[in-house]
């Protein structure tokens, strides 16, 4: 077990031994560990100190003499508190800054509404110019570091507080824009899942083969651009296809998923995520359940999609 | 050439001004909309800045060692377009397209459509955090470049302006330059009425920064001021005392042309009181 957000973070402090061509901007929260860069390499981080607004101006003011910048804070606060000024002098000049935001989705449990972001894909995600990724574990976030690290341009990575399950194995390879497909047991239901949540997509996909269901399970660790090939190959392959995110069901994975396949590929489909609500005080796990986004709420959806495809079709 | 550019002096670059005022009034009133109120203002300390106190080549907009201009008050790009067009970093042709399709010059400025344009703007109180990133990175290059910031004294009642000014005195950044247009006005009315700003210089004193106040249309005091807060440690911020729509007698210090085109009579009168003003 360990956190997206840490994994990442460490990363980067390592990627900051070898390449002096990137500066930190912090807004006094222990979001990923790369606070730390402050004693490393105290010329290269800058303490805006709790002043989003400002955290998002300095460092437009810094890529645009040069610097790719990474700008790291609590995502509730990252893509709402300065919304303005990551549309404006990020994503409509088109500025090398790498938005970090930890502490996304139902995961921060206790904290309660006001730290949970679960619409913060949405609202960045209508920006032009923006690209957002979110791993699925510590492997991922790693490779997601280095990724973010050559990336040019407007980038949102988005991450998780608690520590989550370990999944990949180290010759994981991480692309911008390329989904994975973690696991192909057949052609009765895709489970496309994108961050944490692909654990229970895994465990949903044991549960469902254990009753005869074949599923496939893919990793959407790109929210923006999707890639539409691996969506439109998933459904034309089970012409069932279930949705899994740790965000708002508006505007996230499943709605961009949707949007695809209303156009391309009309085909059965299941959105899990969080409903049109904010987030509460309560562990994780039984959030997840309350919004039925569990393993066996994943199971039953499945179930419920795969018995919809034998059923005659309406005309 | 842009090489045989010399800096103009006091009375050059009252000449200059009244060109760029003649610029600003004829822009907007081909664009049928803008901001003439607040580009009149700051006109004499832009065209300070611009043909005298900033080191830079307009052939070579993004020479590294070049001193950066951010208009923070975007809405008042006329003044800036027309320093630029003057300075030579587009054909002064192109000032009429102000605002219209496919125009380098939109309505608030854009970095990648206009050369010379340091940082895009249109939204209030986001220029000066953008300049003290860029006055970091000035200083993190190990550069003796300067970074000029122009701000309203209306755009003040930003909360993000106090976070940048905040910040700016906390890094030390002794290569920042602030400049606050103060005419008082904002669209509504007075800053008085709307919000009050007021006590200026003590609220940038307390929050750090060293203050001058001038009158930002003695344009000796200005050269002078400008060139004097290059020399010392910054963070500094000029409060430049102005007229809101200066000099043109029917806009000064009027409401209604912190965002009016004149019409065809009104260009012709202010064109006409402009260059009937004497040196």
């Amino acid at each position: 077990m360990e956190a997206t957000r840490f994994a990442f973070g460490k990363e980067i402090l390592e990627i900051a031994k070898t390449h002096d061509d990137f500066v930190v901007c912090n807004a006094d929260t222990k979001a990923c560990g790369i606070e730390a860069m402050a004693e490393l390499f105290p010329t290269r981080s800058f303490s805006i100190g709790i002043a989003e607004q400002n955290l998002i101006n300095v460092s437009a003011g810094l890529a645009a003499s040069g610097y790719k910048v990474f700008a790291c804070t609590f995502a509730v606060f990252l893509t709402m508190r300065c919304c303005e000024q990551v549309r404006n002098f990020v994503c409509h000049t088109n500025l090398n800054v790498t938005l970090v935001g930890t502490h996304t989705g139902l995961q921060v449990g206790e904290d309660g509404a006001t730290h949970a972001a679960v619409e913060d894909v949405a609202i960045m995600g209508a920006m032009p110019n923006m690209t957002i990724i979110q791993p699925a574990d510590a492997v991922a976030a790693r490779a997601i570091a280095h990724a973010a690290h050559k990336f040019v341009g407007p980038l949102y990575v988005r991450l998780h507080r608690n520590p989550s399950p370990v999944i990949y194995g180290e010759s994981y390879k991480f692309e911008v824009g390329k989904a994975t497909v973690v696991r192909n047991d057949g052609d009765d239901v895709a489970l496309i899942s994108s961050g944490i949540m692909l654990q229970k997509a895994l465990d949903a996909a044991d549960a469902l083969k254990a009753k005869g269901i074949r599923a496939r399970v893919i990793d959407m660790s790109t929210l923006k651009p999707l890639d539409e090939a691996a969506v439109l190959a998933a459904a034309k392959a089970t012409n069932a296809v279930v949705t899994i995110e740790d965000h708002s069901t508006i505007g996230g994975l499943g709605a961009a998923v949707a949007q695809v396949l209303s156009q391309q590929y009309p085909c059965f489909l299941k959105c899990i995520g969080i409903p049109d609500v904010y987030g509460e005080s309560g562990p994780s796990e039984i959030l997840y359940a309350k919004y039925h986004m569990d393993v066996p709420s994943i199971v039953a959806a499945s179930e419920k999609l795969v018995a919809k495809k034998s059923l005659p079709a309406l005309v | 050439m842009m090489e045989d550019f010399r800096k103009l002096d006091v009375p050059a670059l009252k000449d200059m001004a009244r060109t760029i005022r003649t610029d600003i009034v004829k822009m907007v009133h081909a664009a049928g909309s803008g901001h003439p109120g607040g580009s009149l203002s700051a006109t004499d300390i832009a065209t300070a800045l611009y043909f005298n106190v900033m080191n830079i080549r307009p052939e070579q907009p993004h020479w590294e060692d070049r001193d950066r201009f951010v208009l923070s008050k975007g809405h008042c790009c006329p003044v800036l377009y027309a320093c630029l067009g003057r300075r030579g970093y587009f054909d002064v042709a192109e000032l009429n397209t102000l605002r219209k399709f496919g125009s380098k010059l939109q309505g608030h400025p854009d970095m990648h459509k206009c050369p010379g344009v340091e940082m895009s703007a249109g939204t209030l109180g986001n220029g000066l955090g953008c300049a003290v990133g860029m006055a970091l990175a000035g200083r993190l290059q190990d550069k003796a470049y300067k970074i000029f910031v122009l701000l309203g004294d209306g755009e003040c009642q930003e909360g993000s302006v106090w976070e940048a000014a905040m910040c700016g005195s906390h890094h030390k950044l002794t290569n920042l330059i602030a400049i606050v247009d103060v005419n008082r006005l904002q669209i509504l009315d007075t800053t008085a009425k709307v919000m009050n700003v007021a006590p200026l210089a003590d609220k940038w004193r307390s929050f750090g920064w060293k203050v001058l106040e001038i009158n930002g249309h003695d344009m000796g005091q200005v050269v002078a001021t400008l060139d004097y807060a290059k020399v010392i440690d910054g963070p500094v911020v000029i409060l430049a005392d102005t007229v809101k729509g200066k000099g043109i007698s029917f806009m000064e210090n009027v409401v209604k042309w912190h965002g009016a085109a004149p019409s065809d009579k009104e260009l012709e009168l202010a064109i006409k009181e402009i260059e009937g003003v004497a040196a």
